[in-house]
């Protein structure tokens, strides 16, 4: 037998010493895993965040600024009385000696002409690289605002139809050359390049231009062009004749730290323009899916997630607060009682998936006629299955209600004997007692308990894509009886896709679910708040 | 004021039949069977479409559970490669989850000041918050880039077992940290005060007497961690790869434990399912019944670690 000492005088010390050392390593260990924690969590929302914003490499068949300035271009060159001068001292001189005729010259002819010409100054902005030049002996014009500027070259025909005031004189348009680079950098700045900024009569004739006729008949049956508003024949335009398509993308980080190697790809892909992109934009939120990803948006993927979401909410709130109570109220700790407990704390542990299974073969197939709605003559024409968002709501309804069960017990429990003996004492009943006084006070539990379920539900993806989401769907759901697909889902399919593009549009995707499970969070975090109240 | 004879009185007294009471509560009890019926409707639906399955005259049980590959197409349905990569992404998960876990959970119940602890609690709170398609989009887009910078890319393919694995144990750490430090603080401060007394330090306290006290707690997180881990699909679906990793023979499986390698692709049951179900599936096919098959062998296996798990919390429980 070994007899152990315990250490005396300067073993002591060191015994001590070393042990204490000890504690403060392993704590500052315990310490880095939880700043480990937190770094997790930034790195994740940053890696997202760096997902949704950079540079893309995009194509477009006709460039947005070749289509406003042609469109312009067009209109100038066709005015009354216009004529193009191909040598720009030609041009100046012309003007010089026609009072009534006003001309676009570059600086430096204008300075070798100064002293018989005048430039015209705007008075609201101001034009860089071109001049609009009258001749001297125009004692009328000194300056213009930018509107009186637009008409000046294109629907106006006489001076006085610029300002009234000035002489009832015919205008005469003095132009260089069709194309030139002075003619259109004078219209991309006084008629602008960016058909976002274009108004809406001038959009519509744009698309009535470069569209087939039959083309436009089809859009004036779905939707006659005058009530479009500007947004709409803008994202048209886009669609249809711009069509822009997205070569490649970057994140931020390396839009941001390694421009040279974007320089580089730009470089071997001379048809495309370098433009920063948002992903995630009110276009986003509000455009329907869509094969391209330029054009693709959540909106059919955010209202099937809110009508999956209200299903399931209708299902299981009520349903799971009945088990509670009985279980809670009416409970007699019997065997049946244990089993259905037991049950219920099983079923909380059981992987989504398989509810998804279970879903599938019971509400999807045995219960077609009542999940496609055929039992109700309600049937969508498209669909005629039962994959439909009444199924997908009671599947992820069957999958929450142990949580909202759990919870809703503990809210309940939570309510003090006293209340519910003081009401029995006044003669009430069971569920009198119950409905009046137990429930009253534990709904901000059961709401807080409930609110956290829903936003699981609201998460989920893999029972949904066993059940049966769609994987094209452009129409957004109109019923419970509708195909559908969820935002996780469009977020799991954009992902699965392998071209840049659909990474970041997964991204803005995250981004958009994110901020609606922080609001309904935020809405859980204020109820608790709110009526936290201790007896 | 009505005046009211003793029979009149006795008679409103007496115990009366109240139908609203009685049909309330029936109601409410058949709410609360629901959990049964839905508990019924997994065993019965995945058995008797597994039934359906084992009925199949190209398939045997001995098969199933022996052959090294999985490949519908030539009839071959050996699930142990499902279950093996479903196993090698929770080992990872846990390896990874565990120690940080535990770490954290010992910090958050025996050393952090309120400060550290509020800024702590919601952290994980969110960590638990996000959705599993998310972590998926990381797993796929930070985690495997990184694992290849490390590695180098000829090791580490895209579609690999290791980006998912320590992503799965990002999404279960919140859980383990919660239920561990749950586990932990239900332990009296008695115990630690006679610690303490006796000259311990706080490190000594934590590991020899907190720790083992709260064991029965700490079990029972470390198996509802995993029983999560086998279950999650999402993070595997996305990033570990859309097929089984299979082998001709067993021989090929083993060479150069080829089966355990963590950086190439393998399916696990959970991806397979979530896979195959996205796709065009015929009712009537075999691959639609083989799926029932595997989601009855994940239900068995997180059944079996449920009642582990309970045998464990009952063995290992102190009652204080």
């Amino acid at each position: 037998m070994t007899t152990h000492h315990f250490p005396e005088g300067q073993d002591l010390e060191r015994f001590i010493k070393r042990r204490r050392q000890k504690g403060v390593f392993w704590r500052s260990l315990f310490l880095l895993a939880t700043t480990l924690g937190v770094i997790i969590l930034m790195v994740l929302l940053l890696s997202i965040i760096d997902d949704s914003l950079g540079y893309a490499a995009v194509q477009y068949k006709i460039e947005p600024h070749d289509l406003v300035v042609d469109f312009y271009q067009a209109i100038v060159l066709d005015a009354s009385n216009a004529r193009t001068f191909d040598d720009a001292d030609a041009l100046a001189r012309a003007l010089a000696q026609t009072p009534a005729a006003v001309g676009l010259l570059e600086e430096d002819v204008f300075l070798a002409h100064a002293d018989a010409l005048r430039a015209l100054a705007v008075e609201d902005g101001g034009l860089t690289g071109v001049v609009v030049a009258v001749s001297q002996q125009n004692d009328w014009a000194q300056s213009m605002r930018s509107g009186e500027m637009m008409t000046l070259f294109t629907i106006a025909e006489t001076w006085a139809d610029v300002r009234p005031g000035w002489p009832n004189t015919p205008i005469q348009r003095y132009l260089p050359p069709a194309d030139s680079p002075l003619l259109t950098s004078f219209i991309a700045q006084t008629y602008g390049d960016d058909p976002a900024q274009q108004p809406v009569e001038a959009l519509l004739a744009m698309l009535a231009q470069q569209l087939s006729p039959g083309a436009l008949r089809q859009l004036m049956a779905e939707k006659p062009l005058a009530q479009r508003t500007q947004a709409e024949v803008l994202d048209i335009l886009e669609e249809r004749v711009l069509q822009p398509t997205i070569l490649e993308t970057w994140s931020l980080s390396q839009s941001l730290f390694h421009k040279d190697e974007i320089e580089k790809a730009m470089a071997a892909m001379p048809a495309a323009a370098l433009e920063f992109r948002h992903w995630v934009t009110w276009d986003f939120i509000t455009s329907p899916q869509s094969s391209k990803p330029e054009l693709a948006g959540v909106r059919t993927a955010i209202i099937g997630s809110l009508w999956v979401v209200l299903i399931t909410l209708l299902f299981s709130v009520p349903v799971g607060i009945g088990a509670a109570i009985y279980l809670e109220e009416y409970g007699s700790g019997s065997r049946l009682d244990q089993f259905i407990e037991n049950n219920i704390n099983n079923l909380a542990g059981v992987p989504s998936i398989i509810y998804g299974m279970l879903g599938l073969a019971v509400f999807v197939r045995a219960l077609e006629p009542l999940t496609s709605g055929s039992l109700f003559g309600l049937a969508d024409p498209t669909t005629a299955n039962g994959r439909t968002i009444l199924a997908a709501g009671l599947t992820l309804g069957l999958l929450i209600l142990p949580i909202i069960i759990i919870n809703a017990r503990e809210a309940i429990r939570a309510v003090p004997r006293a209340l519910r003996e003081a009401s029995y004492g006044l003669g009430a009943t069971r569920w009198q007692t119950i409905w009046h006084h137990v429930l009253p006070n534990a709904i901000p539990g059961i709401l807080t308990g409930s609110i956290l379920a829903i936003s699981r539900a609201f998460g989920e993806t893999a029972p949904l894509v066993v059940v049966g989401a769609s994987t094209a769907i452009f129409m957004d759901p109109s019923g419970p009886f509708s195909k559908f697909t969820t935002l996780p889902i469009q977020i799991y399919q954009w992902t699965s896709r392998p071209q840049a593009a659909f990474q970041n549009l997964a991204a803005a995707a995250i981004i958009v679910l994110l901020a609606l499970l922080l609001a309904l969070n935020a809405v859980a975090v204020i109820l608790r708040n709110k009526y936290q109240r201790s007896y | 004021m009505q005046t009211m004879n003793s029979s009149s009185i006795s008679a409103s007294l007496r115990k009366q039949r109240r139908w609203g009471e009685t049909i309330i509560q029936a109601l409410l009890f058949l709410f609360a069977a629901l959990s049964i019926l839905t508990t019924l409707g997994i065993i019965l639906v995945l058995f008797s479409q597994a039934f359906r399955f084992f009925a199949r005259p190209e398939v045997t049980f001995l098969a199933f559970l022996t052959d090294s590959t999985w490949q519908p197409q030539i009839g071959r349905f050996g699930i142990f490669v499902l279950v093996n990569a479903t196993f090698l992404t929770s080992i990872i998960a846990m390896l990874v989850a565990l120690p940080v876990g535990m770490a954290i959970a010992i910090y958050l119940s025996e050393y952090a000041s309120p400060r550290v602890r509020s800024i702590l609690k919601p952290v994980l709170e969110i960590l638990a918050g996000i959705p599993t398609v998310v972590y998926g989009y990381f797993a796929l887009t930070f985690m495997t880039p990184i694992l290849q910078r490390i590695f180098g890319r000829d090791v580490v393919e895209i579609f690999n077992v290791a980006s998912a694995g320590i992503v799965i144990g990002i999404l279960i750490l919140p859980l383990i940290t919660s239920m561990a430090e749950d586990a932990l603080s239900a332990v009296p401060k008695s115990l630690r005060e006679a610690a303490y007394g006796l000259g311990a330090t706080k490190l000594e306290t934590a590991l020899k007497v907190v720790t083992p006290a709260a064991m029965s707690g700490l079990s029972a997180a470390f198996i509802v961690a995993i029983s999560r881990a086998i279950g999650e699909t999402m993070i595997v679906a996305i990033a570990s790869g859309a097929g089984p990793r299979n082998f001709n023979s067993w021989s090929e499986a083993f060479h150069n434990l080829a089966i355990f390698n963590p950086f190439k692709a393998a399916e696990t049951m959970t991806g397979h399912i979530v896979r195959i179900s996205g796709g065009d599936i015929s009712y009537e096919s075999i691959d639609y019944d083989s799926l029932f098959a595997i989601g009855l062998t994940l239900f068995f296996i997180t059944f079996l670690l449920n009642i582990i798990s309970r045998r464990i919390v009952a063995r290992f429980r102190e009652v204080y």
